[in-house]
């Protein structure tokens, strides 16, 4: 046997963590299989009659550019990569009368811990990422694409790579499709290990062949964007959420969610859970049912979730059982929807460790440009590596507050608030065990673990 | 004369083209991290030499070729053993054992985290959020191969197995 194939046997085949058959309703992991991502049974889904559509290629006539822009508009769809801004509305900014190249971006540097849900898009259903694009870049009156892929993600770069020859060779993309007027160009670009690069701005920097240095806003991208161009980017799930927009309207997928929440979404649950994956399901399911699909808490009970990503901040088990999963419920709860990364704490677990993994992990990825995230990220990092050890000093407490504090709002880009929010949400709820390991030099809840262990 | 072809194989230069394809004829720089990569991939390390030559390729300065290099956490900073392996430890993987993963591949292999074995096979390494939390434990292979849900006994077939394929020829 081969190194090659070798190592094929311990890839993921996605049933785990897609073709489980335990989502509600979907719309993008709909009908998947792990074998049917071609453009054959892409198309026999149904799959580029929404580009169809718009293009006139169905008979009725073709759809204005703004037709498009108030459909995504009226579905309610938001940001899936983390700000949840509104769709319809980014892309009514761009300048589409601007006289020279406009480009179209997608961001599927998916490294937000807890994240792995546009993995198995661009895996297992590539074909409605290059479909949602077309769908946009005609929107917009843009002719040329890059899908900026998460470098760790190498097999499934190159997977993209398969599915875009196919879409050229069909027709779907390239000169004038299918007859049409409208051009469309796709390239799949990669990382390299960077997870600043998930922030757009710095996104575009790496494309252009640069560190990944997040730039100041504004100019936002949509007046300089790549190469200086006015630019549109997106998520990938946001993407391939647009062909079922066109297909069903607007208000059929804005009917999926709830109001100002509009469609499904799809959430990747990690941590003490016992089937651990992604699961796609309406906005506003109630967090106790994605819970329930991801087969309940395992090696104890209910601690706290991280709901949104490692960045979000963290809510304990009693919020969390009331409330429902989407932007607004989450957001009113004190935390984010973020990139729809649910990351699951059971009570064995010590926050304090938890938070000195993160906060490492900050102080790794920030990229130096600004001093409040570069040297703050490191404070933080280094206090609660202390406090983790036994040597951390009652005046710790505040100082972690004022280091994050003095961090948010106060860099160019969202990473130094990134670092801080974990911080604050884990003085605001679990207090109690970081003053623990400050005065007593030892850990709470393996204490109380271990206490439990000597009675039981 | 050419440094350009001294370095590099038409095979390698034909890799190169198809990543500049992608980009505008003056914007040749947007193709430097996919062209270092695949001078990792071929060589396992990326030369000084390397970086200038493909600066020519690129029409772009040298110095801005190594500041990618340098930036990116998957370019080898230092030589690497034939197979590098990267361990998720982040907070979704540590929770499901990514830490613990990473400890029993320093016992089998007899190395620390970051160290290569004597024999030149393996470097071992810790890694960041891989994208692929609830596959975890994850690890990378050389950079473009990642191993899901690798318990401790897959891991001992993992290492096994790299030793075995590399001892045929």
């Amino acid at each position: 046997m081969n190194v090659q194939q070798l190592l094929a046997q311990f890839q993921s085949q996605g049933l785990e963590s897609c073709f489980h058959g335990r989502h509600i309703q979907p719309q993008i992991y709909a009908d998947l299989n792990g074998r049917n991502w071609g453009l054959q049974d892409y198309l026999a889904r149904g799959g580029y009659q929404a580009l169809r559509t718009i293009l006139g290629l169905n008979g009725e006539a073709a759809w204005t550019q703004d037709q498009v822009i108030a459909c995504v508009k009226e579905s309610g769809l938001r940001g899936r990569g983390g700000a949840g801004f509104p769709t319809g509305l980014k892309w009514s900014f761009m300048p589409r009368q601007f006289n020279g190249q406009k480009y179209l971006v997608c961001n599927s540097d998916e490294g937000e811990p807890g994240t792995c849900k546009d993995r198995d898009i661009l895996e297992y259903n590539p074909h409605i990422v290059i479909e949602g694009m077309a769908i946009a870049a005609y929107a917009m009156g843009i002719t040329v694409g890059y899908n900026y892929i998460h470098g760790e993600i190498f097999q499934t770069y190159e997977r993209f790579e398969v599915a875009l020859q196919e879409a050229r060779a069909a027709g779907y993309l390239g000169q004038r499709i299918h007859g049409s007027d409208f051009s469309f160009e796709l390239y799949a670009a990669h990382g390299f290990g960077a997870y600043i690069c998930g922030e757009e701005t710095a996104l575009l920097e790496s494309l252009e062949g640069k560190k990944g240095q997040p730039r100041f806003k504004p100019p936002f991208p949509a007046s300089f964007g790549v190469y200086g161009k006015p630019t549109t980017i997106n998520n990938t799930e946001t993407f391939a959420a647009v062909p079922w927009i066109i297909r069903n309207g607007g208000a059929a997928y804005l009917a999926c969610g709830k109001p100002n929440n509009g469609g499904t979404k799809i959430f990747s649950v990690s941590g003490d859970v016992a089937l651990p994956g992604n699961y796609e399901i309406p906005m506003g399911t109630p967090f106790s049912k994605l819970l329930e699909l991801a087969g309940g808490v395992q090696g104890g009970k209910l601690k706290a979730v991280i709901p949104g990503g490692s960045s979000a901040p963290v809510l304990p088990a009693s919020i969390m059982m009331d409330i429902t999963m989407d932007y607004d419920a989450i957001a009113k709860a004190g935390s984010m929807l973020g990139s729809g990364a649910v990351i699951v704490l059971n009570d064995t677990r010590c926050m304090v460790k938890s938070l000195q993994r993160l906060s490492a992990f900050y102080m790794h990825e920030s990229c130096g440009q600004c001093t409040p995230c570069r040297e703050g990220t490191g404070w933080l990092s280094r206090m609660v590596d202390r406090i983790e050890q036994g040597h951390g000093k009652p005046s710790d407490m505040d100082l972690l507050d004022s280091v994050a504090e003095n961090i948010m709002g106060r860099t160019i880009c969202a990473l130094g608030d990134a670092a801080a929010m974990p911080v604050r949400g884990m003085l605001k709820h679990f207090r109690a065990e970081f003053e623990h390991h400050i005065k007593h030099k030892t850990c709470m809840v393996t204490a109380a673990v271990t206490a439990g262990e000597h009675h039981g | 004369m050419n440094t350009t072809l001294d370095h590099f194989s038409q095979h390698t230069l034909s890799r190169f083209q198809h990543e500049l394809d992608k980009y505008p004829s003056d914007q040749k720089q947007s193709a430097v991290i996919a062209c270092l990569s695949i001078l990792q991939q071929e060589h396992g390390c990326v030369s000084p030499a390397h970086e200038k030559a493909l600066a020519q390729v690129l029409e772009m300065p040298v110095m801005a070729v190594h500041e990618v290099f340098t930036f990116y956490n998957m370019f080898n900073q230092q030589p690497v053993g034939q197979f590098k392996i990267n361990v998720c430890t982040n907070l979704p993987c540590q929770l499901r054992g990514g830490q613990k993963a990473l400890e029993h591949l320093c016992q089998k292999l007899g190395v620390g985290v970051g160290e290569t074995t004597a024999d030149g096979k393996f470097t071992l390494q810790p890694g960041e959020c891989m994208g692929a939390c609830a596959d975890a434990p994850v690890l990378l292979v050389n950079d473009r191969n990642m191993c899901s849900f690798m318990s401790h006994d897959k891991l001992d077939q993992l290492i096994d197995g790299l030793q075995q394929a590399e001892a045929k020829p």
